[in-house]
């Protein structure tokens, strides 16, 4: 944001590899203000309440119980939103930090301009899909035998399942936006609807994915 | 007291005699004894059971200790909170094997020369049970609980076998006594050492485990010998060469990942892998990072195979001219149709502008999906990108 009047987005950095750590410092440069970092569970938990940051990029696989672990202590504790961090594309992990609260989960190959886009997103409110997130979420709601219990929170609409569909091809929100005939506000609408879903609904796929994570 | 006196004129930092809170069987006489006499308090218990079954003296020497030493204070025991409860098998046996050796002056002398080797092996085996932790006794009972039919059946038979060998030697009055003697220490005896024997074989199991394990490791390091280490080995001998580099990377986390998360698909059989696959050789070819997203899965068949190679080549188009930093691949499997996309956010080109003959998109892309029943659109435009849109019907 080159926007002067806005402050710079407060960040803390939880990730066990301090290599990884120092790489994302230099790559976000001046973009966002690094006010904390953690290389475990319990650091991050102490940093993150006391500096209450408004964003927290989390690593999945942290030593002391994962990235899961720290959303559940930090449940409701601080404002801070968190975006998840992962060297894994394994189902499991992208969707239990996700059912575990974060608001955005993207692979540690991401870009420096691509990581500071998704923060000033997460900061705002909305979700970030990654391609491949959005793969898995249309694998998980994909159309199955299985009734929805609850169709507002177990069924995508069509609408949703567009969006998702473009995020997955690799396009930008302006892109989807210009795709769609619709505005980028409306796909962050349509992105956060699914954000939602994905983190209350009970399908049998997320559960299942969910117990592997021991989230239930 | 003499003795742990003098222990504790010689070490000052010694404990104070008194009677522990923690691992006692009745009121911690003996363990605090042991621990001030830094023995086992196993010999302690024993040479308490000897003097009682002998004259009744270690009873008497007992309540003596139990009247005069003080109890520890509370709060100063460690907190090993899995002593805090009484062992009452523990308790069990000592009363057992107590019992037992006092019963045996009734019987006979033929029944003494019998047990003997009973109570030499039952304290041999206590004393191995000793030595195993309290969990670990958790864990042995537990499962002899549950075969507790067929334990029961061998006592019987073991009691009945010996105990008709009795009556056959000894004249009716004695027997009975004798038999009653031997139960007790019979039952004494198989506590203290069926968990030796359950002991003996979790050893072995575990055993078992670790070399199971070994064998693991050893594999992985094979693997990450021949893969990984040899990856590092050119990329430092590439370093000059960023995109050489890169290119090594991501070739070497691709088999990595397929190797931890994905060991069972098949990319012969089905198009999921297989379109994976795919972007992985041409990545490797031409350096180029390809993102795969794939939803769904089927079978392969021949129209499918096809499909596969129309997108191979958009691909391999979209690396070599485009001159974009990556691709994007979306395959998405929907009941009997897939939909392949590739796409790119380089220089793009004018469709009407590729002369006729060049094969590449009209025929190894449009064509080849039109003469499968599918259909190839190409949206493309100088400076936007190009994006190619397969799709096709299974046969």
């Amino acid at each position: 944001m080159s926007d002067v009047s806005e402050p710079l987005k407060r960040v803390v950095l939880v990730d066990d590899h301090q290599m990884f750590r120092t790489g994302v410092k230099a790559e976000l440069g001046g973009a966002v203000e690094i006010v904390g970092e953690a290389g475990d569970v319990d650091e991050a938990v102490t940093v993150i309440k006391a500096v209450r940051p408004d964003v927290v990029l989390l690593d999945v696989h942290l030593p002391g119980g994962g990235g899961i672990e720290v959303l559940r202590r930090l449940h409701g504790a601080v404002p801070s939103r968190f975006l998840a961090l992962s060297v894994s594309d394994a189902a499991e992990d992208v969707i239990g930090v996700v059912r575990g609260g974060a608001r955005g989960y993207v692979t540690k190959t991401i870009s420096g301009p691509e990581l500071t886009d998704a923060i000033e997103r997460v900061a705002g409110g909305d979700a970030v899909f990654s391609p491949r997130l959005a793969g898995f979420v249309l694998d998980a709601f994909a159309a199955s035998d299985v009734p929805a219990v609850d169709p507002e929170l177990d069924q995508i609409t069509q609408r949703e399942r567009d969006v998702l569909r473009l995020i997955a091809r690799g396009y930008a929100y302006k892109e989807i936006a210009k795709e769609l005939f619709i505005s980028v506000k409306t796909v962050e609408t349509h992105v956060s609807s699914v954000l939602r879903k994905l983190q209350l609904s009970n399908r049998h796929e997320l559960s299942r994915w969910a117990a592997a994570r021991r989230l239930v | 007291m003499a003795g742990a006196a003098t222990v504790n004129e010689a070490v000052p930092s010694a404990p104070r005699l008194e009677r522990r809170r923690d691992g006692r069987l009745v009121a911690g006489v003996c363990r605090g004894l042991a621990d001030n006499l830094g023995i086992q308090v196993l010999f302690v218990r024993a040479a308490f059971v000897l003097l009682t079954v002998a004259s009744g003296i270690g009873f008497a020497v007992y309540i003596a200790f139990w009247v005069l030493t003080p109890r520890q204070p509370a709060g100063a025991a460690p907190a090993r909170s899995r002593w805090a409860a009484r062992d009452w098998a523990q308790l069990a046996a000592y009363i057992a094997v107590t019992c037992g050796l006092a019963a045996l002056p009734w019987g006979t002398r033929v029944a003494q020369v019998w047990l003997w080797p009973f109570v030499v092996g039952g304290v041999g085996a206590a004393i191995l049970w000793q030595q195993a932790d309290r969990d670990q006794r958790q864990r042995w009972v537990v499962p002899l609980r549950q075969r507790w039919l067929r334990s029961l059946l061998g006592l019987l038979l073991v009691v009945g076998g010996i105990g008709g060998f009795v009556v056959r030697n000894v004249d009716a009055g004695q027997a009975r006594e004798v038999v009653i003697a031997m139960l007790i220490i019979l039952t004494g005896v198989a506590v203290i050492v069926t968990p030796w024997l359950v002991r003996l074989w979790q050893d072995l199991e575990a055993e078992r485990h670790e070399r199971i394990r070994s064998q693991e490791r050893a594999e992985l390091a094979a693997h990450v010998h021949d893969s990984v280490l040899h990856t590092l080995t050119l990329i430092q001998r590439n370093a000059a060469d960023p995109r050489e580099v890169q290119r090594l990377a991501r070739s070497q986390e691709r088999t990595l990942r397929t190797w931890l998360y994905q060991p069972r698909a098949d990319p012969d059989q089905t198009f999921a892998p297989a379109i994976k696959r795919i972007a992985g050789e041409v990545e490797d070819d031409h350096g180029v990072p390809i993102e795969v997203v794939c939803v769904g899965d089927t079978e392969l068949d021949e129209r499918l195979g096809s499909a596969l190679q129309a997108a191979r080549e958009a691909m391999v188009n979209a690396a070599k001219y485009a001159g974009a930093p990556s691709v994007s691949v979306y395959a998405e499997v929907e009941g009997d149709t897939v939909e392949i996309f590739v796409r790119d956010r380089g220089k793009g080109f004018d469709l009407e502008q590729v002369p006729g003959d060049r094969m590449g998109v009209r025929g190894s892309i449009i064509g080849r999906m039109e003469r499968n029943g599918g259909k190839a659109t190409v949206r493309t435009a100088p400076g936007e990108g190009t994006e190619v849109r397969l799709e096709i019907g299974k046969s």
